[in-house]
């Protein structure tokens, strides 16, 4: 599969979810904090804390835990 | 009859073929794409054919015996709606990992032991190369193996009680379980540190160090060392996934879904099984599962699960006494340590938050803003609770923790996915 994270085009295996993605690309974080700018990426990895999203194909707030990538998915994230 | 399940880890499988079995029209209910829940992560499993399983599917709402489920990829706008009307509910939902907080544990390269876990297992991926494992309880042994697995050095295995006192229960004990513990402990003997924990976590875009502690029995501080590092996990054990049970209205006994053995709950046509209703394991949530799923399809008493019910609750009892919780790790924080991670709520502010009389959760939430981020106190909720407890001690206790579970919309629905929703359905 392939798919842009960030502009930048790569490869995805099939069940690869967005956060195995962007961990296997060697980004820990992507999003900062809305007061103090604290930077956040996975911690609970099961799709309970929310500190993990990203935009996906124009939608917003998507858990990268969650989100099994398909083919042509267009990753955003909010610290590139 | 349709019985409908929730969950599709241990205990849902097992109740919804136990269910099917029976004689039920079942529907499984699952968010995950394949089955399995994250005991089975990489392996997925199968359920009987004639249980319909709807994957990628949440139960957002409840209202009596109708549920409401949206089913597609997580958080799409795109997701389809479905009414699901039931004669019995099987709660399967599994719980998810508690951390007590620590100063700088919400930095990037803190992972919780579930992540690791589903990480290493799901993805093939190593949170780090150098890894220091921390909390209490059995379940830090699998997670370090799973680590090693995808090639991450475990520098220390750090359990803040003794971990050992489970064995001074073998008549608790089943002798498989007891094997599969043994077995942890003697390959990865030479990481596991009883009595010790990480306490603080530096660095300043991702971890580069831990502190790691020496405890006392009540978990304060006896002496501490700087280990460098690139990721830490950590894990104090579980809390269960109570919305949908707090919206059913399922009466709960500390902090538990409270189930006769048959896994009925208190309101009719209600039944709970697996961590929701107690942390046990994969082993006893299934047979919890196979009970319930039978009970909820008015079956036939199965008699060799609920001895297996019986036998399990006794070992995951002594588990919970050898790994309790020690209000030492209060003594861990700083004034500006977060405890929520989405409202950025310090240890600080909760104090203030106490001393301004804060009449009860909802108050002490809307004062200090603890809970109401993007996770609503899934992550702090506990510990919030637990602090705000210990420093209102003089005072009425105000605070209960399924106050922290009530939610009446369960999971993160889009606006766009509820104005599309049909009218009937409302």
């Amino acid at each position: 599969m392939r798919v842009t994270i960030d502009g930048v085009p790569s490869q995805a295996a099939q069940g690869q979810t967005v956060a195995g993605a962007l961990l296997a690309a060697g980004r820990t974080s992507w999003r900062t904090t809305r007061h103090a700018g604290k930077p956040r990426g996975v911690f609970c990895g099961i799709g309970v804390c929310f500190d993990c999203l990203v935009t996906v194909n124009g939608v917003a707030d998507v858990r990268a835990c969650q989100r099994v990538l398909v083919d042509g998915d267009d990753i955003r994230t909010e610290e590139p | 009859m349709r019985v409908v399940v929730i969950g599709g880890g241990p205990a849902g499988l097992a109740a919804a073929g136990a269910a099917a079995a029976a004689g039920a029209d079942t529907v499984l209910v699952d968010s995950e794409p394949v089955l399995g829940g994250q005991f089975h992560r990489g392996h997925p499993q199968r359920v009987d054919a004639r249980v319909r399983h709807l994957a990628n599917s949440t139960v957002w709402a409840v209202e009596g015996m109708r549920l409401h489920v949206r089913t597609g990829q997580a958080d799409s706008p795109s997701r389809t709606g479905e009414v699901l009307n039931a004669d019995a509910v099987v709660l399967a939902t599994g719980a998810h990992d508690r951390v007590v907080p620590f100063p700088g544990w919400d930095l990037p390269g803190v992972y919780t032991a579930g992540a690791a876990q589903a990480l290493a297992k799901g993805q093939g991926i190593a949170i780090g190369q150098r890894v220091v494992v921390s909390g209490t309880g059995p379940f830090l042994l699998p997670v370090a193996q799973s680590l090693k697995a995808v090639g991450a050095e475990v520098l220390r295995i750090c359990d803040a009680n003794t971990g050992l006192g489970w064995l001074g229960h073998p008549r608790a004990a089943s002798p498989a379980k007891l094997a599969e513990l043994l077995g942890y402990a003697v390959r990865l003997r030479s990481a596991w540190r009883p009595r010790t924990a990480v306490v603080a976590a530096h660095g300043e875009d991702k971890v580069n160090a831990v502190t790691v502690a020496k405890l006392n029995p009540d978990w304060t501080i006896r002496s501490q060392e700087r280990i460098a590092v690139d990721a830490v996990c950590v894990g104090h054990g579980f809390t269960p996934r109570l919305e949908l049970a707090v919206t059913a209205g399922c009466t709960l006994v500390d902090g538990f879904v409270a189930v006769e053995h048959t896994g009925a709950t208190s309101v009719p046509g209600w039944y709970a099984a697996g961590e929701v209703t107690g942390i046990g394991g994969a082993d006893l949530a299934a047979a919890e599962g196979e009970v319930a799923g039978t009970a909820a399809a008015r079956g036939s008493h199965p008699s060799r699960a609920l001895a297996k019910v019986r036998s399990g609750r006794r070992f995951a009892a002594a588990l919970a006494a050898a790994h309790p919780i020690r209000a030492g790790w209060h003594t861990w924080l700083t004034d500006d340590t977060l405890v929520c991670r989405c409202e950025e709520v310090t240890y600080k502010d909760l104090r203030a938050a106490v001393d301004l009389d804060a009449a009860g959760t909802r108050t002490f939430k809307l004062t200090s803003r603890v809970g109401l981020g993007l996770c609503q106190g899934r992550t702090c909720g506990r510990a919030a609770i637990d602090i705000a407890t210990a420093l209102a001690s003089d005072r009425r206790t105000f605070f209960t923790p399924a106050d922290l579970q009530r939610r009446p919309i369960a999971t993160p629905l889009r606006l766009a996915e509820l104005a599309s929703l049909p009218e009937e359905d409302l």
